[in-house]
């Protein structure tokens, strides 16, 4: 093996200091400027602020789409919308909030912030990082576009056969859906093993496992819940396109197929999937508390281990969503004992953050305040929650607005409110400027105060009989007043989302210069420049404690020995994150842009004809040929 | 501004307090020393909960059907028992190619990586032989459904450790054959250990389970 030390033209870190060192490593990381710069970029942090902004896109074109609802139903026989559009724009909500904003969002959060916080360079496997993000945008853009060409999917966010099935479905609306989940989902699994394998090989010496941040802790299980429930979908859509498009019978019961099939594989991933969109709410959760306790966090194993528990027992839980299915009793009770079950994970997570709070001296600043909304939203979505999982209960209100209610106060109060939170928290570090904090405060009161008014009343709606997915009523039902209400409150959190932008926008020209780390937090992504330089870091730290910058207070020590002549990082052992290898990291190329572009051709091409699938994979194997293939450089080389 | 940006103390990067040197450690390493090898792990993961579910979907349809096969024979299995055997005959050759990457002994990780490949590619050619065998086509009905499906998994598998061996055997003879491709020949061979393994369940299920 190489004994670089002495390889003539390669420098390391050892022998320069300060801003030398800084630029000259800047040089080695940076990305060209210019177009061809833009496409061939494999810096994580310019990789996942695009994923930020583009989910935060798709956030906003899918409460568009809820807003055209909520008007349409504002009033009893309403002409806005007529049931077609109105079908195609429940199915586009549900998906793109899904699939295109709840699980992405996560995993762009982890894909900029996770190599900050365990101290490293780059993520794993940089190029397969640009290559999910542009499968995701590929993905996103298709099933937009086909809405814009009324071919937008209408058969409902998990697309249930029979209906979605050829004999119901036909056209290419259904499909259309079942190929966005290939796209998202491939991207999914993808980041899922990059975050897998940046956390357990790339944290900084000293980052034993009990040292990793729970924010870190919490994203790494979430991606092990998408590797084991992300497959079911795929299996799930791509069972259905081949039932529709080659003429297989799985879910055929004329044929030995099996409707129900669907569901248990569909649910099999879906259930999981309100975890891997609410663990990433924990993670900001679990980063935000201790800063504005100024304290350490409560309970760190016993969080962690409820992490861990959640995950598992989130793969337990899917037949709840069948209860109106006509399944065995045992089974049954069976699932609504794991229902329950979960509770007490989840439990005590939110009594070690309120234990945590309770000791220490909280800071009222913005991020703390969307925690605490988050608090009173999810432990009511919580409470509804463990009404659906009795079965009697279940049976009675399945399919109304009242479930409509319970999983927007589980979602929006898990995942959006935490994430609000958390891009108050961590914008500084991405922009180098603070938020407005006085905007902050109308923006969270608006969206707190928005969202209880437009979905409070809903439950009430589910428990006078009125169903989900209707695209209006007749005014003898008496539901007006409270879908006006609810109405209402959907503008005023839309409201609140547009002074989110507004804020975002005014203070990335004219908010206060944050600094380094403008709230005194602990972990390592405050010990590096706002934004941080490509390289993130002139010299690896050694991590010595949970909270590394609160610990050493007088500079963090470092390990040298790195070079700076070439894209390399290290390498450390999963456990003690002792160091083990100095390995190079990749360079910028084109290919993964080009194989995605491949990927995506015969993705789109495949529900056109099952012929697109031989013909793409010559351009595919072409395009991963020439992403492998070594280059004249020393990334490549070593 | 506010009690927190009071408390921030002044940032000396300045003065780096080095407590570690790792100059001399290596450039690459192979099995869980390397990150590859935990992403190759991590697709194995992905693709073993896909076939696993695939098997699923197999049992839970016995279970729908009174009758299993939904076909007046079971499939011809010795297309399949002869690839079976092929495949894991080539695990000793897998495992020699393998431990010579780790030697770094650039001749015999040739030589077993001509071996993978013609291994790899005879695995394909008779795995699509095998459909021939079948007696039932995929849309006949649900079980037809199902065996093409399991079988063509596993094909797409096949498929991708061919083109990928292919390409390595290709690159080894350039000059581009050093250091750390040892690495990625032992993350290739890795692989092929669970396209084998991931097979032997498919290969009961799709041609016992009909006889049983």
């Amino acid at each position: 093996m190489s004994d670089g030390a002495s390889a003539t033209g390669d420098l390391r870190d050892t022998s320069l200091d300060g801003p030398t060192l800084n630029v000259r490593l800047s040089r080695v990381w940076g990305t060209p400027r210019g177009l061809l710069g833009a496409l061939t970029t494999v810096d994580h942090k310019i990789i996942g602020r695009r994923y930020i902004v583009t989910a935060f896109l798709f956030l906003f074109l899918g409460g568009i789409t809820a807003l055209v609802m909520r008007l349409q139903l504002a009033q009893p026989e309403s002409g806005l919308v007529g049931p077609d559009t109105y079908n195609q724009l429940f199915t586009m909500h549900g998906s793109t909030m899904m699939f295109l904003f709840g699980v992405p969002i996560g995993e762009a959060m982890a894909v900029y912030l996770v190599p900050l916080m365990v101290g490293t360079r780059n993520i794993a496997f940089p190029r397969l990082n640009a290559f999910s993000y542009w499968v995701y945008l590929s993905g996103g853009l298709f099933l937009w576009i086909s809405f814009l060409l009324n071919i937008g999917p209408d058969v409902g966010w998990f697309a249930y056969v029979p209906l979605s099935g050829p004999e119901y479905s036909p056209g290419k609306r259904a499909d259309v859906w079942a190929q966005m989940i290939t796209f998202t989902e491939l991207s999914g699994l993808a980041v899922a093993i990059e975050i897998i394998v940046t956390v357990l090989k790339q944290r900084a010496p000293g980052m034993t496992l009990d040292r990793v941040p729970l924010f870190v802790w919490a994203l790494f299980v979430n991606s092990f819940i998408i590797i084991f429930a992300l497959p079911a979908v795929m299996i799930a859509s791509t069972f259905l396109i081949l039932d529709r498009l080659v003429g297989t019978h799985l879910f055929n019961p004329a044929e030995g197929g099996d409707a129900l099939l669907y569901q248990h594989l569909f649910w099999f991933f879906g259930h999981p999937e309100v975890y891997i969109i609410f663990l990433p709410g924990t993670a900001f959760v679990s980063a935000i508390i201790p800063t504005f306790a100024r304290r350490e966090i409560f309970g760190y194993l016993a969080l962690v281990l409820s992490l861990i528990a959640t995950g598992f027992l989130s793969f337990g839980l899917w037949v709840h969503h069948m209860f109106v299915t006509g399944l065995p009793q045992l089974g049954a009770a069976f699932f609504t004992a794991s229902s329950m079950l979960i509770a007490i994970p989840n439990g005590l997570q939110i009594f070690c953050w309120i234990a945590t709070l309770w000791d220490g001296r909280p800071v009222w600043r913005t991020p703390l305040l969307f925690v605490a909304g988050f608090f009173f939203i999810f432990v009511a979505g919580g409470l509804s929650g463990i009404m659906l999982a009795s079965v009697p209960i279940d049976t009675q209100v399945h399919d109304t607005y009242f479930v409509v209610a319970h999983f927007h106060y589980v979602l929006i109060g898990g995942n959006v409110f935490p994430l609000l939170g958390a891009i108050y928290y961590w914008f500084p570090k991405f922009t180098g400027r603070l938020l407005s904090e006085r905007l902050g405060r109308w923006n969270f009161w608006l969206a707190f105060i928005g969202f209880n008014v437009a979905f409070f009343p809903m439950h009430i709606s589910g428990l006078m009989g009125m169903p989900r997915r209707v695209y209006t009523y007749g005014p003898e039902m008496g539901w007006g007043d409270l879908q006006l209400l609810s109405t209402a409150g959907a503008l005023l959190l839309f409201a609140s989302f547009v002074l989110f932008v507004w804020n975002v926008a005014a203070s990335l020209r004219r908010g206060d210069v944050a600094g380094p780390n403008p709230w005194n937090a602990g972990t390592l992504e405050w010990a590096t420049a706002s934004p941080p330089p490509p390289h993130n870091f002139n010299r690896i730290p050694l991590v010595t404690h949970r909270e590394p910058l609160w610990a050493e207070r007088g500079g963090l020590p470092v390990v040298t020995g790195l070079s700076v002549s070439h894209r390399e990082l290290m390498v450390s052992s999963v456990a003690e994150a002792e160091p083990q290898l100095r390995e190079t990291s990749p360079a910028p190329s084109i290919w993964p842009l080009v194989a995605a572009i491949a990927v995506g051709a015969t993705f789109i091409g495949s529900i056109f004809t099952p012929y697109a699938v031989l013909w793409g994979a010559l351009p595919v194997a072409a395009a991963l040929t020439g992403w492998f293939w070594p280059k004249a450089m020393p990334e490549d080389e070593e | 501004m506010t009690t927190l940006r009071a408390e921030t103390r002044p940032a000396r990067a300045d003065v780096p307090r080095v407590t570690r040197d790792v100059s001399a450690l290596p450039t690459y390493g192979f099995g869980p020393t390397s990150p590859m090898w935990w992403g190759t792990l991590g697709f194995f993961v992905v693709e073993g909960t896909a076939f696993a579910l695939a098997l699923g979907t197999y049992f839970y349809l016995v279970q729908q059907n009174q009758q299993w096969p939904l076909a007046p024979a079971p499939p011809n299995h010795w297309a399949g028992t002869l690839n079976t055997l092929l495949l894991l005959a080539s695990l000793w050759p897998n495992r020699v190619a393998d431990r010579n990457a780790h030697a770094q002994d650039l001749w015999r990780v040739r030589r077993d990586l001509v071996i993978m490949s013609v291994v790899a590619l005879a695995a394909t050619a008779l795995r699509i032989y095998e459909f021939t065998g079948l007696g039932v086509s995929w849309d006949q009905n649900a079980y037809g459904s199902i065996t093409w499906v399991l079988l063509g998994l596993h094909l797409t598998h096949l498929v991708t450790d061919a083109g990928d061996t292919l390409v390595l055997t290709a690159l080894m003879f350039t000059r581009h054959a050093t250091g750390k491709r040892f690495s990625d020949v032992s993350d290739n061979a890795f692989y092929w250990y669970f396209v084998v393994l991931s097979w032997l369940p498919i290969y009961l299920t799709v041609y016992w389970l009909p006889r049983w």
